[in-house]
């Protein structure tokens, strides 16, 4: 034996495997472990998946009680006939584990704030923050309250053991292609999993305020309120609500009192200011469009029911479509990956849609602790002893850091001096949230997808608390309706919109809005309901919905223009409205911008580019130049008129709306922001602004066109991220038009995350489409698939089967049974 | 060359086989490559070479079959986050010689164990 080369070559071997089985820092993440990443027998060659992959396949699950067949048709939806209604969720779970398993997981990691566990500690951030935000507090009150119904406790287990019997069937080399480039394992699914998910969904949904009442708190501080309430104003003069105007509301079960300090200490100087900002903050635009026609405005005399819920749009998808049927019901829709049961759908007798009603559910509170040690606070009058609560985060590679979170009356206290920043130094925020109530989880969606009637459908929604929506409904026999349900605060004008004295009472809330004051319409003579999260209401109705700027309004307004000239109406031309391209913003601002503007001095170039704004045709197509010189010039213009104050106030501000400088300008010429603060001796007019926003604006449009990128769809070049943000796993450029106040509503990363159409005839007609795939695995063929179909504005004819037609159907191309043994 | 021969075959055929069991961690080919040069005695030159090629080939053929039939739909994405310029040939080329290197030099010191 050669013992020193021996050894060298030895030294050189094991360190090469050392090297090659470690995550390498590479440019702020890791790399996988290469050699095992890269291995063919273990590593990701393992998760690409043969094209002509067969899903056929007999499962073996413990504890079921019956045998399930699952037909698997070509666009890889699953369709379930179980025996029972736990076998079908069993089934779910597996299924949804089968094909989006990382997703799953990935999702409830960052609405548990346990990102830092896998991703380290760049993520403590977004960890600390969920943490602080009760996320984990109130998924385990909503857990705990449904344990309390065997029903809907039985539900979600046995999707939790379809889960895990998935996991459980899994080899090593057989995991989700993420977990093997992140370097880490899947872990056991349970119950809590499923409520922190829909935690995730009431923060995306409803926790703006968590920012929005900071900021705007800052800017009462800096405006005064009397400003503040013209730049943040409460009214929207062309606003088209969800229940017409002049429509009688009951009289109210509860009439807020506003404290008697309100002018002076809540609404004046006096008050508390705050600059915090998340790391975090849900898109402003997550909203939706739903209508609904009913039978007098339709060809086939039932009605047509639309829904297209506007959210992040990521690979995985958020959505997958599956349809469930059992003896107590057959039902169709979008799930999600991580719940059981079916989210918007249809079944055989009835159809529904959501969209979010933006209410205002989570305000804060200035809590006033007698010392550092958070043990007691003061309130009416007295000191009370805090609980508190641990939250413990992991952190791969570093120890685990322990959040102290105080418990008051109103909730846990988010800002402390552990968590803090400049101005919230010395300050003790607690965020009272309606999504920390004991909730009712899947419930309502639960009996949604058994209801058969008007009547169903109401008692279903009933009992829905967080996140407040939007409900539309069409039934076979003819029935259309819309509701606004939600655990909605009965608040006094402009209650919660900043921060409020947590001292005592006075500013607590009164109590929750009864579920049959909440606005609703059924069978209207006009024959349509819709919603496009605009205020559901006018000023009529007895109780505050919650700063203005909650609630866009120019969706809702096209909607309705257009739903109330149409007529024999056909599934077709739904397709069309929910790809709708037109922007009836710019039809309201392009005259507005025309009349400030002074055409004789314009330059050349300013000209070519005023010539194809005038020329333009209101529409948002993707090939459009008109609809980028528009929005230059638009946001040129409001940077011209809000800059100057709110870059003085340096502090976070929210950006006032389209509608209030719009409006503004519609209503008066001499719109006072225009002047520019920073000229002293000399007062901009609203011409002034337009002309300088257009000098500026030029540039940047000749910049673009210099770059090919004038035509709308390139310049707002929108893409459908993979979760992880890899470019390389998601869809870029893609050729989409339509944006903000547009009834097709997709932004950069935004827009309609899945797209339902459904005719209640006899035998029911739908269509769908989302921007994803149903398999989450980025080497299968079925990743993106609808990717491009859904950017046409095309969409899939969904099939809605019994179970002896999907065994022969043509489209039907895989079989799998489950059985017990 | 009969030698080499039967040491890249032996050196394949061992590292697949210990693939096969997949709760074992992906560089337990280091003893069977080790063993196999020790075995079938070459001079160090000739044993790091059949080492390599044994494991190279091994790897390169299994990644082409997956990759085949994936219509490369995967390794192109792979490529592209390593960053490999998005080439699936680049890719497994650079696997093979990743893996070919480590099984080389275990070979390589399987070869010092005999005179």
């Amino acid at each position: 034996m050669r013992f020193l080369p021996f050894l060298i070559s030895g030294i050189c071997t094991a360190g090469l495997v050392v090297a090659l089985n470690t995550q390498l820092p590479a440019g702020g993440s890791k790399t996988p472990r290469l050699g095992y990443f890269l291995s063919p027998q273990l590593g990701f060659w393992q998760n690409a998946e043969p094209v002509n992959t067969s899903f056929d396949g007999n499962v073996k699950l413990p504890n079921l009680n019956g045998k399930v067949d699952v037909y698997v048709d070509d666009r890889l939806v699953p369709h379930i006939y179980a025996e029972n209604d736990l076998d079908a969720y069993y089934v779910q779970g597996y299924i949804h584990a089968k094909f989006r398993l990382w997703q799953m997981e990935f999702q409830t990691r960052v609405a548990g704030g346990r990102l830092s566990e896998i991703l380290g500690e760049e993520r403590l951030p977004i960890d600390r923050m969920f943490r602080r935000l009760g996320m984990v507090y109130g998924a385990e009150q909503t857990l705990a309250n449904m344990e309390k119904n065997p029903e809907m406790k039985a539900t979600v287990e046995a999707y939790a053991e379809g889960v895990n019997a998935y996991i459980s069937s899994l080899q090593p080399q057989e995991i989700p292609f993420e977990y093997k480039l992140l370097d880490y394992t899947p872990e056991k699914w349970t119950p809590l999993k499923t409520y922190l998910f829909l935690m995730f969904m009431s923060y995306d949904l409803t926790a703006r305020g968590a920012t929005a009442d900071l900021q705007m708190t800052n800017a009462r501080n800096y405006f005064g309120f009397d400003d503040f309430d013209k730049l943040y104003p409460n009214v929207q003069d062309s606003l088209d609500p969800i229940v017409p105007r002049g429509t009688d509301y009951l009289k109210p079960a509860i009439v807020p009192v506003a404290p008697a300090s309100k002018d002076s200490l809540y609404l004046g100087k006096t008050a508390n200011s705050s600059t915090a900002l998340l790391p975090m903050v849900p898109d402003k635009d997550n909203g939706s469009n739903n209508w609904v026609v009913g039978g007098s405005k339709t060809k086939s005399g039932r009605p047509i029911l639309s829904n297209d819920p506007h959210l992040g749009l990521n690979l995985p998808s958020l959505w997958f479509e599956v349809q469930i049927h059992t003896p107590t019901h057959n039902t169709y829709g979008a799930s999600f990956p991580g719940s059981p049961a079916v989210i918007i759908g249809f079944n055989d007798s009835i159809a529904w849609g959501v969209t979010n009603a933006g209410r205002d559910v989570l305000d804060y509170y200035d809590i006033k602790f007698k010392d550092s040690t958070l043990s007691e606070y003061w309130y009416n009058g007295e000191w009370i002893p805090a609980k508190h609560r641990q939250e413990v985060i992991r952190i791969k590679g570093k120890p685990d850091l322990v959040e102290n979170i105080a418990m008051t009356v109103f909730g846990p206290v988010m800002y402390d001096k552990a968590y803090k920043n400049v101005s919230t130094e010395g300050k003790y925020l607690a965020i009272r949230w309606t999504a920390h109530k004991a909730g009712t989880g899947l419930q309502t969606f639960y009996k949604l997808n058994r209801a058969r009637n008007y009547d169903d459908y109401l008692g279903a929604i009933s009992q829905w608390e967080c996140p407040g929506q939007n409900f539309a409904f069409a039934s076979k026999t003819g029935d259309i309706a819309i509701k606004q349900q939600g655990a909605f605060v009965a608040r006094w004008k402009r209650q919660g919109d900043f921060i409020m004295p947590g001292t005592d009472t006075s500013y607590a809330w009164q109590g929750i809005i009864p579920v049959e004051e909440n606005p609703m319409m059924y069978n209207p003579i006009r024959g349509f309901v819709s919603s496009a999260n605009q205020m559901s209401t006018d000023s009529t109705y007895p109780y505050y919905l919650g700063a203005a700027s909650n609630f866009p309004l120019y969706r809702g307004i096209i909607i309705n223009r257009k739903l109330a000239q149409m007529n024999q109406i056909t599934p077709e031309d739904m397709q069309q409205l929910q790809a709708d391209n037109y922007n009836v913003f710019a039809e309201y601002a392009r005259p507005v911008l025309m009349r400030y503007l002074d055409e004789t001095k314009l330059s050349a170039d300013e000209k070519k580019y005023i010539d194809i704004l005038k020329n333009w045709n209101l529409r948002n197509d993707p090939g459009a130049r008109g609809a980028t010189v528009f929005k230059s010039i638009w946001d040129s213009l409001e940077a011209q008129v809000w800059g100057d104050e709110i870059k003085k106030a340096n502090l976070p501000l929210p950006k006032p709306d389209a509608s209030t400088l719009l409006e503004s300008l519609l209503r008066d010429t001499t719109f006072r922001f225009a002047d520019n603060i920073n000229t002293p001796g000399k007062v901009e007019t609203i011409y002034d602004d337009l002309a300088e926003a257009l000098k500026k604006a030029v540039p940047h449009l000749k910049e673009l066109q210099a770059a090919n990128k004038l035509e709308w769809a390139v310049m707002k070049d929108t893409k459908v991220n993979h979760l992880l943000k890899i470019p390389a796993l998601s869809r870029l450029h893609l050729p989409i038009g339509g944006g903000e106040h547009i009834i097709n509503a997709t932004k950069e990363t935004h827009g309609p995350s899945w797209r339902m159409i459904v005719q209640l005839t006899d035998e029911i007609e739908a269509y769908g489409v989302y921007p994803g795939g149903q398999s989450g695995n980025p080497g299968s063929k079925y990743y993106d698939t609808f990717v491009d179909s859904w950017a046409a504005g095309k969409y899939y004819r969904i099939l809605f089967l019994q179970q002896a037609a999907a065994a022969k159907h043509e489209r039907v191309k895989w079989h799998m049974t489950f059985t017990n043994s | 060359m009969k030698k080499t021969i039967t040491a890249i075959v032996l050196t394949g055929f061992l590292a697949y086989v210990l693939g096969i069991y997949s709760t074992i961690p992906w560089w337990c080919f280091v003893f069977s490559s080790l063993l196999v040069s020790a075995a079938v005695h070459q001079r160090p030159g000739k044993s790091f070479l059949s080492g390599f090629l044994g494991l190279f080939l091994l790897w390169v053929v299994l990644a082409f079959m997956k990759d085949a039939a994936n219509e490369h739909i995967l390794s192109t994405k792979v490529a592209t986050i390593l960053p490999l310029g998005g080439s699936y040939l680049v890719l497994i080329l650079v696997m093979g010689v990743v893996g070919g290197l480590v099984s080389g030099l275990a070979a390589l010191t399987g070869s010092y164990l005999r005179k």
